[in-house]
Order: C-alpha cells, then structure tokens, then sequence
C-alpha cells in the first residue's frame, strides 16, 4: 500500500465519560459477593432462581424480591476453548470460558475453568469456586478467579431443565 | 392481510473496509439500485424505514438523523429500528407493515453497517461489574451453545466445516460477497486456527461495510412489475436472562416460523420452501436452525448438511448468496437474508439462483439467540 | 378503517437523577402500573414496543437490558425503536391497523443522568462536516433561538413567559420536577449556556420511564376499556443540513397539520415536546395558541427524560382526555438538532 492510500482516513477519538450503576438488585449481589458471599434471587412465580440477579424474572414480567442464599459449586453447563486473547484480559490463551451453572440456580453465567487439562473438560462436570485471598475483594464477580473440577460425577445435562414451580 | 410486494432489492459491494465511501455514499449505492429496479422515482417513495445494530458501531448516535436527506426521507416519514441482530429482517417487516396497514403505497427501508468506522468488538464486550471480563466476542458467547447441540445430536466435527464450505463456495457464485476463497475445501476450513472452540477462523463470519436496501410496494404500485410476494413475515423474542430458555433450539424461533408457515398456508415447509435464506453466522447454526425452523427433525439437521441437502442444487438450499458466513454488515445482515430471498423468487439471483424457485424465506437472528425475524415471499401474489 | 384507541398510560416520577435503577427497575414499575389501571395481564397484550437509546445508557443493547422487564414466556411479539417511544407508538399503531395485534403496549426510557447530555447529544450530528466542531445541543438550540429572534417572533419576555408557565403547571403534575421560576430579573441575570439561552431555558437533565396501552375497538370492548381515539398520527422529518432549512419554522409539523386538515381553534389540550423555552413559544405560534396555554402539564421544561419525553407530551393530552376535562388534543413529540424530526397525535374523546 503506498502513503497516499494509509493516509485516506484520519482517526476521531471519541470519548464520553458515564458513572454506569448496575442497579439496585444487582448492586446487593456485589456487595454480598464482597463479603464472599453469592446471593441470588427467586421469581414469585415459578420459582426459577436468577444469578446474577437483574431484578426480574423475564419469563413472568416479575420482580425478584426474595434472596437466596447460593453455594460457589455446581456444574458447566456448556464451554468453549478460547484461543484469541481478549482485549484488555491479561489472560493468556488458550482458555476456558464456560457457563456455570451453581446448585440451585436456574440460568448460568460465564467464568473461566482451570486447574484441569483442556481436553478432560466436559459438560454436566462438577465444579467449584476458587476464590482470590480475602484482602483482594471487591464488589465484582471476579473475587473468584475460576471454577476447578470436584472430582465428583458428572451429572445429567438433562437434569438442568427448568420446571416451573 | 393487505398484499405487499418486493419490487426492488440494492445491495452494495461488502468488504472488510469500505474506504472509498463515506456513510451515506455506501447506504446510496444500496438504495439507487432498488429504486432503480423497482422502476420507481422518488417521488412516488412515502415513507423511509431504516434498520442498523448498535449505533457504536460508527460512533454515531441515531445517524438516520444526519442521513435524513442521503437516504431521501428529507419531508418524509423515517422510522429507525434496532432490534440486535436481527434488526435487518425486523426492519424489512417493519416497513411492509407500512403497506399492510394499508397508510403506505410504495416504502423504501435500508439497512447498514460500517464497521470498519469503529471498533465492534469494544463496542459489544463493555466491562460490567457483574459478569467476568473474559467475553471474547460474539463467537465466544455462541460457542458454548453450539457445544451443546453437538453433544445433544451427536453431530460429528466435520458438519461446521461442510457449512463453511458450502456457503463460501456459494459466495464464490456471488459477486457482492465479502469473502471469495477461490479453492476453498474441507482441508483449507479444517486447517485454520481454532478460535474458540469448536469454530474455527473460516467457521465464521468476517466483518464487513455494507448496504441492502428494498423498495416494498401495495397491490397497485406492483402491477405489471416483477415482485416477491409477502406471503408471511413475523417476530418473536425472549427475554436474555428467562430461567428455562434453551439456547440451543429457541422457543421464540420456532414460534416465528410456526406463524409464518401458517400465514403463507405452508404445512411442510421441507417440500413446499424451495430455497432458504438463513442467518448462519458460525458454521453450526445451519444444522440447529435446520431443526428450529421444523425443516429438519431434532438432531437430525446435521444429515441434511451432511448429504448436501443444503446445497444450491440441494432438496432445500439454505444461503445461496453465501450467507452471514461470506458477508456480515450486521445491521444488513438480516435483510440481505430477506432481499436474496426475494431474488430468488423474482428470477434475479444471477449465478446462484435456484431453479425453479417460486417460494423462498427470510430469517433473521439476534441478541443472545433471543430476537427472530422471518418471512415467506412468493413470485404469486 | 380500523379505530385505535389509547387505553393507559402511566409514567414514573421524573428524577434529576434515578441513583442506581437499572433499565428493569425503571420500566418495571410503569408497566405494571399501566396494566393495573386498565386491568389487563401481560398475556393479553399482543404487540409490545419500546424507544431508548443505546448511547444515552453508555451501552450498546440497552433495549435489550429492558426487556428483562417484561413477560416474554412464551415469547412476544416485539420490537424496538432507537427513537422516542412516541414513534414506537406509531408503530404499534401500524402493527395493529395491519391486523397483527389488537392490544399493544409501548414503553420508552431513558436516563441522562450517568453521562454529560449535551456532550451525547453531539454525537448526533454529521460526523464529517459537523460533529468535529462539536457543537452540542444547546449551542445549537441557541443557534435557533437566535434566528427566531433576528426574525422578530421571538422576545426575551415570551420566553420568560414559558418558563414561568411551565413552572407553575408542574407544580400540578405529581411526576414533574420542581424547577425554579426565577423572577423577571433573575431571568434577565440568569447564566448564559448558549446565546441567548440561560440555564432556565434548558430543560432538566432527567431519568424516568413511561409505559402506555393502545387498543382496537373491539378490544375496547371486550375488555372494557374506556378509550380516547387517535384520530390522526403522523411524522416527518426535516433536512439534517440546518444551513437548508429555515429556523424559525416547523415545517414537518406545519404539513402535518395541513394534512390532518383540523382546526386549531377547536383543540382542547396541546402538549408539545419543547425542551427549550424558544421551542415553547416557537410551537404555540403555529398551534395558534398562547404560552400559557400550551403544555399544561408543565412539558419537558419540568422534566425531559429522553426516548420518552415525546411520549408522555401524547400521554398527557390522554389523560387530559381520560377524566374529561377536555375532548380534542394535539400532542408532539421531536427528534434531532432544532426540532428536526416532528410527530403529530389528533386525540379525541366519543361525545
């Protein structure tokens, strides 16, 4: 490409600043993962178990006012092998990011898988929380720094399925 | 409902980095080749439906404003539609709901993306406090769910690298697609790198400039003109975080098609569907979509991929144009699904048209699997 | 051709700032207030649309965030406009006039208090020739006002007039926000933002959520709703090149009104969506109604939260409607850099 052609476009940064709030349910979700605690909250109406909570259950149009206390175990409910880095994750590819699903939850979220060999990572494995030292917690879902396997048995992906209360 | 018509479909050439024009030169190149096949002036257009995903995709916020007078809505009615991914299909149905509402004769919608003015994936991985940093991109997000189709149909690795294939030899047939990969084969999709797994680099989509724009007109504007045929167009979504969603095989999905398939009187979609548009961004959606959309029983979609079901000369071609996986101006994406469907039907398709093809569909897909968009067109009225 | 009623409408407490409500937490509560007053469920609700915009959020697929709001098992039938809501109301209007829905409900929401608005809003503007001057929405606002002013339909005294109006008619709208009503020398002393416009000109940055229900005839009755009819609705939209067109008019609101062909003279209730006072007054002209008349619930002066501010300008003249204190109005909602996109709504009552 000659200079002309790398000169066709010029670069127009911009930057807007936002004091971003994650919302009230959300916002006691931090400050319980603060504390080491996870603390999810339960639809009045069927019963399903959100985690992180975003104040609602979307399949009744309700909102989640009671809070349940969660466990920092449960299984992946699905994964993938990522091989390219992520912008501004210092972590080094390849790595696993997979859907946890803890015990007595009803959706999952994303975190990361470690302390086990790429290819013994299945789905329906059982999984647990290794949490960063004390003195490193924030209000943040990154106070864990993964899910390692349990060693104990798999259990049946079909036993994820919801059933509404 | 009150009959609605495709008279005319512009696409732009897609690439990686549309340089050689500015925003509205890109969505006019779209726009003055539908006017100028649907043999109508401006004038007789009423009203302008435009259809985009994120507007910080451009670092512009609501550019339908700016692009009033580009995209000819100066005085005008303009309607902006944003519904994710599937934002291109919603918009095209948004503005055939013009013409069944029976307010509108003649519509023009376009829909676009220019993602080389900015940075997508920032702009769709913000760090929220909540969920971990470790979002890698759309792929990263769909792979888990991909995973788990194949352990549920117990689909063999080779299925994602078929589509690839297939949808770029495709491509190679259609001179506006973004990707043309001459001597593309199994061992060159096989051989590039795994990004996240089980995709790998040709397993997905590129990201691409472009525009699509259709002119969708009433009984009367249509006479005498070559027209695709509304014969079903719906929408259905889901709430991201609702306990019990299956990502894998969405209830809203298959509830858009059911709504479809009856309102164009379709009972077996496989025998009375000739050719397919679908959006299959990563390889392993046309197998899942296959089922979703009832074309395929489940678990079994990947045998139709397996045996060529799905090929231009299949018993159901699915991205004929090369799909999603050749061209991916996201904003676009879902109406060039419905635009080619519409050439198909109208005889138009050039290298990749299907014999024969008198009934098509349209299929859009967006947020987390969770926003569907479709549409049956016909070359009867 | 088919009647289209509106049914409810329901909108929070306008905030200078919602403190850390999410998108759930603002729309949640309207929704459901709006389906109390016109006791109806979710599940009969068959068309639902929503206006917001991602860069008012500070996160692409705000929409989305939303949605988590509302019922969507089994999935519905929905969509969204990166507009105000009061186009998505239009929208929804087409949607069931086409037959697709009978019952539809439209939300929109929007909070400004997280970033700085005027700064947002420049991002509005042509990104090649316009944006890289950033002027922001008040210095362009200003730019209007000044116009009006140099051709002779604007005084210091009418907008005054405005801002004291919208003052003292919030002070009757239980979700308005208390702003000042400075006297006529604390106006003529007040900060300049953007020449000739104060501070009191501007309209509140604010945060909030509106929801409202729209219904056919035969809804109506069957659910037994008391509906106030959109007679006439429609929209255009003006150049973007502000250079082409001509400041002190309306244009798309002067033709939609010659389309809508109704006399003004007759309109009970006008609610317009004027965010500067100059706009107020602007607007009033060509309603061909005073100041003091136009905006009785005090309008966006008192409370201006965006993708939603034009909706509740149709919302208030409903409920003007509802408990029959009027039997026409006219309300507008707008869009873009100096009134540049306009939605017309004629709403009236069965005598």
């Amino acid at each position: 490409m000659d200079k002309a052609q790398e000169k066709d476009y010029f670069e127009s940064l911009i930057s807007l600043e936002y004091n971003f709030t994650a919302g009230s349910a959300t916002t006691r979700f931090l400050e319980a993962i603060a504390k080491g605690n996870i603390v999810g909250q339960k639809c009045p109406k069927c019963g399903a178990v959100y985690v992180p909570p975003r104040g609602s259950c979307p399949r009744d149009g309700v909102p989640t006012l009671e809070e349940i206390q969660l466990p920092d175990y449960g299984c992946i409910e699905s994964f993938t092998v990522v091989h390219i880095p992520i912008p501004g994750n210092p972590i080094e590819p390849p790595f696993v990011s997979a859907m946890i699903r803890l015990d007595g939850a009803n959706i999952s979220f994303l975190h990361l898988i470690q302390e086990i060999a790429l290819e013994d990572i299945r789905i329906g494995m059982r999984v647990k929380a290794v949490w960063k030292p004390e003195t490193e917690w924030t209000t943040s879902l990154e106070n864990i720094k993964w899910f390692k396997p349990t060693g104990e048995v798999d259990i049946n992906p079909e036993s994820l399925k919801f059933i509404s209360s | 409902m009150i009959p609605a018509a495709v008279i005319g479909i512009g696409q732009t050439k897609y690439d990686s980095k549309r340089r050689d024009v500015s925003m509205p030169g890109l969505i006019r190149e779209a726009i003055d080749k539908a006017i100028i096949q649907a043999g109508v002036e401006w004038q007789d257009i009423d009203a302008v439906v435009l259809g985009k995903a994120p507007d910080m995709f451009e670092g512009v916020m609501m550019p339908e404003l700016f692009l009033a007078d580009a995209i000819g809505a100066y005085n005008k009615p303009l309607l902006r539609v944003h519904t994710a991914g599937s934002v291109g299909g919603s918009t095209a149905i948004m503005a055939a709901t013009h013409i069944t509402s029976g307010q509108y004769k003649c519509v023009l919608t376009v829909s676009f993306e220019k993602q080389s003015e900015s940075n997508a994936t920032w702009a769709l991985s913000p760090k929220y406090p909540y969920t971990p940093h470790i979002n890698a991109g759309a792929g990263g997000y769909f792979a888990p769910y991909m995973r788990e189709y194949i352990r549920r149909s117990k689909a063999p690795e080779h299925i994602g690298w078929q589509v690839a294939v297939k949808d770029r030899r495709n491509a190679n047939l259609n001179p506006l697609a973004h990707l043309q990969i001459p001597n593309i084969d199994l061992e060159m999709v096989k051989n590039t790198p795994m990004l996240w797994e089980p995709l790998r680099y040709l397993e997905s989509c590129p990201s691409s400039d472009g525009a699509c724009a259709l002119v969708i007109a009433s009984k009367e504007v249509a006479k005498g003109k070559n027209a695709a045929w509304i014969k079903g167009m719906s929408i259905r979504s889901e709430g991201t975080l609702s306990a019990g969603r299956d990502e894998v095989n969405p209830l809203a999905g298959q509830m858009c098609a059911k709504d479809i398939y009856s309102q164009a009187g379709i009972t077996n979609p496989l025998k009375e569907i000739d050719c397919a548009e679908i959006y299959v961004p990563f390889s392993w959606y046309e197998p899942m979509w296959l089922e979703n959309l009832g074309f395929a029983e489940l678990n079994q979609g990947w045998k139709f991929t397996d045996s060529g079901k799905t090929e231009l000369s299949g018993e159901i071609p699915f991205n004929m144009s090369g799909g999603v996986l050749s061209s991916n101006p996201i904003g676009a994406s879902g109406m060039i699904r419905f635009g080619e469907a519409a050439l198909q039907v109208m005889g138009l398709a050039g290298e990749h048209q299907v014999d024969n093809a008198n009934v098509a569909m349209g299929h859009a897909y967006g947020g987390a699997a969770q926003f569907f968009a479709m549409w049956i067109v016909s070359s009867h009225q | 051709m088919k009647r289209i009623g509106i049914v409810g409408y329901s909108q929070n407490k306008i905030k200078r700032d919602a403190g850390s409500a999410n998108e759930v937490e603002l729309i949640m509560p309207v929704v459901h207030k709006v389906l109390e007053t016109t006791n109806l469920t979710q599940s009969h609700i068959d068309f639902t649309c929503s206006g917001s915009c991602d860069y008012l959020q500070g996160a692409a697929f705000a929409f989305v965030e939303g949605l988590n709001a509302i019922q969507t098992y089994p999935p519905i039938k929905e969509s969204h406009v990166e507009m105000d809501a009061a186009w998505a109301l239009y929208e929804s209007y087409l949607r069931i006039l086409s037959g697709e829905a009978e019952i539809a409900l439209v939300y929109g929401f929007g909070k400004s208090s997280p970033g700085n608005l005027d700064q947002i809003m420049s991002l509005q503007l042509d990104p090649y020739y316009v944006a890289p001057l950033s002027p922001d929405r008040v210095n362009l606002a200003g730019l209007q006002a000044n116009s009006m002013m140099k051709a002779g339909i604007l005084t210091r005294e009418e907008m005054y007039l405005a801002i004291s109006a919208a003052s003292r008619n919030g002070l009757n709208n239980p979700n308005a926000i208390k702003i000042d009503n400075p006297s006529w020398d604390e106006y003529l002393m007040g900060e300049i933002v953007s020449s000739p416009l104060t501070k009191f000109d501007c309209s509140p940055v604010s945060d909030g959520a509106s929801a409202m229900i729209i219904a056919t005839e035969d809804a109506c009755e069957k659910f037994n709703l008391s509906p106030v009819w959109i007679d006439k609705i429609g929209h255009q939209v003006d150049s973007a090149n502000l250079g082409f067109r001509d400041l002190t008019q309306v244009k798309p609101v002067s033709d939609l009104l010659e389309k809508f062909k109704i006399d003004l003279s007759s309109i009970d209730v006008i609610e317009s969506h004027t965010q500067f006072s100059h706009e107020v007054v602007l607007l009033s002209k060509i309603f061909n109604c005073s100041i003091e008349e136009i905006n009785p619930s005090g309008g966006p002066l008192v409370g201006n939260v965006m993708m939603a501010a034009g909706l509740d300008a149709i919302g208030h003249t409903f409920e003007k409607l509802q408990n029959h204190s009027a039997k026409t109005g006219l309300a507008h909602a707008a869009s873009g850099p100096c009134l540049q996109q306009n939605l017309l709504a004629y709403l009236r009552c069965d005598s």
